[in-house]
């Protein structure tokens, strides 16, 4: 065995998970589906004296339809994402996504939350649930908080969840109608990281964008939004022209570096590439039905 | 602290104490069970060689924190023969030659279990590679291995037609 020491406790409740954590002043771990840090510990990057399992606290399960849009449990794995019947009608760009992460035995036990709370810049859900504009639950020992995705990702691997507090679900806000949204990466391999992906989310009305959300991963620190792409987007046809432009404007939005798979120029052409194919493919797509 | 697991290995109710709570599923079945069939490759989720099924679905048992896995059945590749007669899996990755060295092979055929349950991919080969793109082979048997996938889709669903 690798990893150095620790313990380890199974909570069974959020208020005993947050008692465990109390008590082991700060030098503890969640564990759910342990995919990234069972592998880091054998790693020894990290060293705590404790693991407490959350991994079957059902405050921290489920997929549910509510008047505030889809909740989806931080223990919903990958799996289940990719399955869920409300995922694939309320929220089916993370149904399109999760196809893309990782490979299938991962996918039965990696969740959703823990993939979150990660933060890891080259993971595609990050991206989507910023393209979806989510709303993390959080419970810690000063009770729930709700922070929007847009002050969550916060820098590499770094969010705006404290140490000691839980991501007990995210909340997706209702589809609009008149959606249209895409995922799509480049990978060297199926499964593996991309080296560049893109969630984009459009209201079309009568052939006119009228908004826009469009956020890639593996390009920066954080899932990137590119705001000067979203609006050359607005107010204008989905046609060839107005791609073609946006697609322009792109270098403008990421400054991807240089890194020992890519030079970051490489990296930027592909991201262009990447959105002209989903922007070409949504305007040859009729508005999806929303549920909504 | 001595802490107690219980699993549902290939059908047997096990009961084992744990001194070191650091025991990965596969550290416990190859170190105190003797189940050594279920290989050790990379350790760390990216060969798919430790795989085996958790309540029938496949998971890599390197990434599996054992004692979090409390009360789960696990079945292993020790667990498919039925006696004598070879799992149709089994039987098929022989017939096509979908090994060479070998060991990542108990991975492959417990995937190529879930894979062909999950009923994702059907006969279709594309499906398959991608289905089965968690488990690398450093011989390159893909190509026999994908055979052996489609001819054990064919041999089940055969299987299942008679047993209707």
């Amino acid at each position: 065995m690798k990893p150095p020491p620790f313990d380890y406790q199974l909570a069974d409740s959020v208020s005993q998970a947050l008692d465990l954590y109390a008590r082991s002043e700060g030098d503890a771990l969640w564990l759910a589906g342990g995919h990234s840090i069972v592998p880091s510990l054998a790693l020894r990057l990290q060293a705590p004296s404790l693991l407490i399992d959350i991994s079957r606290l059902p405050e921290l399960m489920g997929i549910t339809l509510t008047e505030e849009g889809l909740r989806i449990g931080a223990l919903a794995t990958h799996a289940q994402i990719l399955s869920d019947p409300l995922v694939r009608t309320h929220a089916p760009l993370l149904s399109e996504a999760a196809a893309h992460v990782a490979h299938p035995a991962i996918r039965n036990r990696a969740t959703f939350g823990g993939n979150l709370v990660l933060a890891d810049p080259a993971s595609e859900f990050p991206a989507v649930v910023r393209c979806l504009d989510a709303v993390f639950d959080i419970v810690g020992p000063e009770g729930a908080r709700q922070v929007g995705v847009e002050d969550f990702f916060l820098d590499l691997f770094t969010t705006a969840l404290e140490p000691g507090e839980i991501l007990r679900s995210v909340l997706i806000p209702p589809a609009p109608a008149s959606l249209r949204c895409g995922f799509d990466e480049l990978a060297r391999r199926h499964g593996d990281f991309a080296m560049v992906g893109a969630a984009v989310w459009l209201v079309v009305a009568e052939g006119v964008t009228t908004e826009a959300r469009i956020c890639f991963h593996s390009v920066g620190p954080t899932p990137m939004r590119a705001t000067l792409v979203e609006e050359a987007l607005r107010g204008r046809p989905l046609a060839a022209d107005e791609i073609n432009a946006a697609q322009a404007v792109l270098g403008n939005d990421l400054d991807p570096a240089d890194d020992v798979t890519l030079p970051g120029a490489t990296r930027l052409h592909l991201a262009r590439v990447l959105l002209g194919r989903i922007l070409h493919r949504l305007a040859g797509q009729t508005a999806m039905e929303t549920a909504a | 602290m001595t802490q107690t697991l219980q699993l549902k290995i290939n059908g047997s109710d096990l009961r084992l104490d744990l001194d070191d709570p650091r025991a990965t599923l596969l550290d416990v079945l190859r170190e105190r069970l003797g189940l050594t069939g279920t290989k050790k490759g990379c350790d760390r989720g990216q060969c798919g060689a430790c795989t085996v099924l958790i309540d029938g679905r496949r998971v890599n048992a390197c990434l599996a924190l054992a004692l979090s896995h409390d009360g789960a059945q696990i079945t292993t590749i020790e667990g498919l023969a039925r006696g004598e007669d070879l799992h149709p899996v089994q039987a098929a990755f022989i017939a096509d030659d979908g090994f060479q060295c070998g060991f990542c092979t108990p991975g492959q055929i417990m995937s190529a279990v879930a894979l062909i349950a999950e009923a994702e991919a059907g006969l279709d080969p594309e499906r398959i590679r991608e289905g089965m793109s968690g488990n690398l082979c450093r011989c390159a048997a893909y190509a026999g291995i994908t055979e052996a996938v489609l001819d054990a889709t064919r041999a089940l669903a055969l299987e299942e037609e008679r047993a209707a």
